[in-house]
């Protein structure tokens, strides 16, 4: 596999939202608005391309049997690195997503990466898969959270350009759920011969 | 095996000891920033602030002008509201209205509680006399008008600024004559609601 299509497959083939579906959880939760679900899934691609490069790094040191347990610890190490740092650094943006960063250690896509590609390939391949999945990531998350923003909030990015309330349901949880659905089928449905 | 999970979470522990010590004067500047900003955008002009004192629950600092003479009190205030704690900043006048609010924190879902943070909510409080008006959504019979499909985060903002009042006149017990003016509205408002 070439070095750019490691990077790129994490936007169709192997996008970790609406084909490999996992990280529901960030996902449904914090895709309220476009600049909540972007952040998120870069917040995402940060713990993932470092967790994937120092799994990478340390994987044929590791014995078959604890290996979760140490992909993990290795996992909540650089989450906790980057709420601590976030807290320092950028506190407005910790402020919205704070209650989010934890979730990022249990969020399947870092575990999956680790486990499906980081512990058999190069420190460099694994840093490219972390950011092609986590950009992924990113792009699915922005999308979900345009489309929500739209329809329940009438703005973009916080520029409000429907004046009154827009239609609450989609800022809740049930909207979570119809907007994710109707976007996997459309996704699905025009990368159909990619797939 | 234990050896290898044991240097592991060693490391990582170490790691995160060095960035802790790191980023805990950082933290501990933002979070204090963020409060002085609360308390700027909740008070009066000032020139100086007095520490922060803590009562309870509760933590005051008064704001004086340049003669050292106190030109308001911002009271640090929770309620609990749908989603968790609403922590937020009230600054009073000394003549005891309220001069402006500000939610420090809250967890209320984002396009319906999460409104309160804006002005078309949270405005109708800069200037509310305590003694006056009712610290109440207009469901309830108050004077506040509530957050389209939000009730429970508009009552807890009302309930929220309704405990910094009393905390205020239990720091300021100076003007009797306002509390007898509270009683007075009260029985006339809930007369009011018998006649309704």
């Amino acid at each position: 596999m070439s070095k750019f299509s490691l990077v790129t497959k994490g936007f169709i083939k192997d996008n970790p939202t609406f084909v490999l579906v996992l990280g529901m959880c960030p996902t449904l939760a914090t895709t309220t608005s476009a600049i909540n679900g972007m952040s998120m899934g870069l917040a995402t691609a940060f713990v993932l391309i470092l967790s994937n490069m120092a799994i990478s790094a340390v994987a044929g040191l590791i014995p078959d049997k604890v290996r979760i347990p140490s992909y993990i610890v290795i996992i909540a190490t650089f989450v906790t690195l980057l709420q601590l740092l976030m807290q320092a650094f950028l506190p407005g943006i910790y402020q919205t997503l704070g209650l989010f960063i934890p979730l990022i250690v249990v969020n399947c896509i870092v575990l999956g990466r680790a486990e499906a590609f980081a512990n058999k390939n190069s420190i460099f391949d694994s840093a490219l898969d972390g950011l092609g999945i986590g950009l992924g990531f990113t792009v699915s998350l922005t999308i979900i959270g345009i489309v929500r923003e739209v329809l329940g909030n009438g703005s973009i990015f916080g520029w409000k350009f429907i004046p009154g309330d827009g239609i609450l349901i989609f800022v809740l949880a049930p909207g979570a759920f119809m907007v994710l659905a109707y976007l996997m089928v459309a996704f699905r449905k025009i990368f159909a011969k990619k797939l | 095996m234990i050896l290898c999970l044991g240097t592991i979470t060693l490391v990582c522990g170490a790691l995160l000891a060095g960035i802790y010590i790191l980023t805990a004067s950082p933290i501990e500047q933002a979070k204090k920033a963020r409060t002085q900003e609360a308390i700027a955008k909740v008070l009066p002009p000032f020139e100086s602030l007095s520490e922060a004192a803590v009562d309870g629950e509760f933590e005051y600092s008064f704001a004086m002008d340049a003669q050292g003479d106190t030109v308001g009190v911002a009271i640090k205030t929770f309620s609990t509201g749908f989603g968790g704690r609403i922590r937020m900043m009230v600054g009073f006048k000394t003549d005891g209205t309220v001069c402006s609010t500000s939610i420090l924190e809250h967890s209320e879902t984002p396009g319906l509680g999460a409104k309160a943070e804006e002005s078309a909510f949270a405005g109708q409080f800069a200037g509310f006399d305590p003694a006056q008006k009712k610290l109440l959504v207009k469901q309830d019979n108050g004077d506040v008008d509530a957050i389209t499909a939000a009730t429970i985060t508009s009552r807890a903002y009302c309930v929220a600024v309704q405990n910094a009042v009393d905390e205020f006149r239990k720091l300021m017990p100076a003007a009797p004559a306002e509390i007898a003016d509270t009683t007075d509205v009260e029985i006339v408002n809930m007369e009011g609601n018998i006649n309704e």
